[in-house]
């Protein structure tokens, strides 16, 4: 008799999500999915409040990534006002540096802690460990020293976060035309040089070093489980300089495929020419395409493994990152990596790079002088911007309307973790298909490989529906007749 | 001409006629208030500053000082008549802090950290209300409104003297009015005062949010409580 297994919810990751997988009276699998099951109205309640409040409300949907939201929003009020990227101008070079500042600062924490907190403990103890060993308690038994070092990470990026919006969750710095503040001599100097209790900006790299051996490590050990879990096709998408090199603030948006040619490029302006959206009536989360190539075909992958997909180099400014890169380029001999697992390899090469990224800038003295605010008037006025960013889990678009007098009437937001569902399930599928067909017995083991996949993605599945409620995931699986057969839920 | 009052148990020289809040606060007794503004004539609108004067409960931005008073403010239900009088504004319009653009610089909200405010012990009323942004200058967010009347009354036309803000209707369905056409005439300099004066983020100054960092906000560099005992309330 054929069954149906339910993972309820999915662990460690932000937001509610559950798995169902459809085994036949074979145990193969025939269908498997990640519905999210959670549902917010951001999109809704924003309209009516004024357009400078945007960047601040809408930040709160998340938790982690609010840097990249408050900086989207930002954007797209750069544009309303009419000094932004829709009509060609520049951002004054201290508010931008500011901005980029805090916005690495938050890839640093946000990659960090779904690196070491979420996704580690299933590489230094395996898939198949007690779940009581494998998370973040296990580590700390396991090897205090490495918590101890991640907590001091995680710190540092906070504080660099705090010291650019005065707060280390949801704070306020950018505003229509730039920022509401600079960075002192002595900020900067603290996040430089460290204090009794906060690392140095060379320390921070040393640990961010130590995060991409820990994966080197992982990888020799284990080669043919990361080489060959989860590989699913998809486009890479990210945002780009005028080098086709990752710019995680601002830039075009390029999609790129397997053998990394370009598909489609565009100013993220005019992204409804070029996206749609499907839904379905098992999840709350929509699925993006590329309108050209249909919905399956133009589904992307977007985050860090499409984002070290997609760029061809980092600069040579960020040494130590570009190196790890050009190792992890030449793993795949000049094609994309679709290999779900190695999103971990990239993740730990995008901390190194914001680690890099973040030290030029704090020794860069735009970061200090007094220009914070491009001057706009009303004859200035378009009523209507959009922000993308690359935040840490991938491409994240705002899109904003208001009237005349200021008052929001339209918002669309598509996060990054919108634009991987389609990839995720994918992945889940194939996961579900080579650790769970065909077996008579399902171990739990066998049921964390799923969450691992879906890990992999470090989906933000609240922000990504825009919910009330408590975070995690479930995997169901069903018999032929529909039957629940077995469920996980935590 | 003085007299002597006490308060909690304290002998004041206080002069005769001076509003009994000012008395406090002179003598480094601080009363919350949210109407109440020095030196202007007293609204009596928010009765946050509610203490006992001889056994009755009264707002001490109305009582002028007479002889023979004793005065009770830190009792512990005074205390908490306050609290739960701050709490009741709170609880009467939708305030959202974490958005607001006056958070840091809200007197409702320093008032609510100065009497210990944690939650409401009322229940949410979740009004509808509309906000109002006809204007040119000012952002009407009703939502927010305590309707303390300050803008009523001390914001006017500068030319002929007329009120510029009402409120109209009463009770659960009392609402902030701005006149537009007045509201328009209005200065750079007089909107920035009709937003300063407003205790709340409800009269705000359009396309001037968030301009001030976290950190460096009124209430952050100096509490409410410190502001109005050394008399200099917008120092």
């Amino acid at each position: 008799m054929g069954q149906k297994l339910v993972i309820d919810p999915v662990t460690r990751i932000e937001g509610h999500g559950k798995v169902t997988i459809q085994l036949d009276d074979n145990n193969q699998v025939v269908d498997a999915k990640l519905h999210v099951v959670e549902f917010r109205g951001f999109e809704k309640f924003i309209q009516g409040h004024p357009y400078w409040e945007a960047p601040m409300l809408l930040q709160r949907i998340c938790g982690i990534c609010f840097v990249s939201h408050h900086l989207c929003g930002a954007k797209a009020l750069d544009d309303m006002v009419g000094v932004g990227y829709s009509k060609g101008v520049d951002m004054l070079p201290t508010p931008e540096k500011v901005r980029r500042l805090g916005h690495y600062a938050q890839q640093l924490q946000s990659h960090v802690t779904a690196y070491y907190y979420l996704i580690v403990p299933e590489m230094l103890f395996g898939m198949d460990a007690p779940p009581e060993q494998r998370n973040v308690l296990g580590l700390v038994e396991a090897n205090p020293e490495l918590v101890k070092r991640v907590v001091q990470l995680r710190k540092w990026g906070q504080e660099a976060i705090k010291t650019v919006l005065g707060k280390r969750m949801h704070g306020i710095n950018s505003v229509p035309g730039g920022v509401n503040k600079n960075i002192s001599i002595a900020e900067r100097d603290r996040l430089l040089q460290g204090e009794d209790g906060l690392l140095s900006m060379d320390e921070v790299i040393e640990y961010a070093k130590e995060g991409l051996e820990i994966f080197y490590d992982f990888h020799e050990k284990n080669r043919h489980q990361v080489d060959t879990f989860a590989d699913v096709p998809a486009l890479n998408m990210s945002l780009v300089d005028k080098d086709g090199n990752v710019d995680y603030y601002h830039g075009n948006i390029r999609i790129t495929d397997d053998d990394k040619n370009i598909i489609t490029e565009m100013d993220y302006h005019d992204y409804l020419d070029y996206f749609s959206e499907a839904t379905e009536e098992w999840s709350y989360m929509k699925f993006p395409f590329l309108k050209a190539l249909g919905r399956d075909a133009g589904s992307v992958r977007v985050g860090p493994l499409a984002r070290v997909n997609v760029t061809k180099s980092y600069g040579t400014d960020t040494p130590l990152a570009k190196e790890a890169l050009e190792r992890f380029h030449d793993y795949t001999k000049g094609k994309a990596n679709n290999m779900t697992l190695h999103t971990n390899w990239a993740r730990a090469i995008e901390i190194l790079h914001s680690a890099e990224l973040i030290k030029n800038l704090l020794n860069d003295p735009d970061l200090q002088k007094e220009n914070l605010i491009l001057m706009h008037s009303k004859a200035d006025w378009t009523g209507e911007g959009v922000g993308v960013v690359e935040a840490p889990r991938g491409t994240l678009l705002h899109h904003y309307k208001a009237n005349q007098e200021g008052n929001i009437t339209f918002c669309n937001l598509v996060v990054a973790t919108t634009q991987n569902n389609t990839v995720m399930n994918r992945t889940v599928r194939s996961v579900a298909e080579e650790y769970l067909g065909g077996n008579d017995i399902i171990t739990e083991g066998m049921m964390n490989a799923i969450e691992v996949g879906i890990r992999a993605y470090d989906p933000c599945l609240s922000c990504a529906t825009h919910a009330t409620g408590n975070m995690p995931l479930d995997v169901s699986i069903y018999d032929a007749k529909g039957k629940l057969f077995a469920n996980k839920r935590r | 001409m003085n007299t002597e009052i006490t308060i909690d148990g304290k002998k004041i020289q206080a002069q005769i006629g001076k509003p009994l809040i000012d008395v406090a606060s002179d003598n480094n007794i601080y009363i919350p208030s949210l109407c109440y503004m020095r030196g202007k004539p007293c609204l009596g609108t928010c009765r946050v500053c509610s203490v006992r004067v001889n056994g009755h409960v009264m707002a001490s931005c109305t009582v002028p000082v007479y002889e023979g008073m004793d005065i009770e403010v830190e009792t512990p239900d005074l205390v908490d008549m306050r609290k739960a009088l701050v709490e009741f504004l709170f609880v009467e319009g939708n305030h959202n802090c974490p958005s607001c653009e006056k958070s840091g610089r809200c007197e409702l909200q320093a008032v609510g950290y100065e009497t210990g405010m944690m939650v409401a012990r009322f229940p949410y009323r979740f009004p509808v209300r509309t906000r109002d942004h006809a204007s040119k200058y000012i952002w009407l967010e009703r939502d927010r409104c305590i309707f303390c009347q300050r803008c009523v009354e001390f914001i006017r036309d500068e030319e002929t003297g007329q009120k510029i803000f009402s409120i109209d209707n009463r009770s659960t369905n009392a609402s902030i009015e701005i006149d537009v056409e007045l509201a328009d005439k209005m200065s750079p300099k007089q909107v920035k005062r009709a937003a300063d004066i407003c205790p709340v983020g409800c009269i705000i100054d359009k396309d001037l949010g968030f301009n001030k960092p976290i950190g460096e906000r009124k209430y952050e560099i100096k509490s409410i409580k410190e502001r109005i005992l050394k008399g200099k309330p917008n120092e």
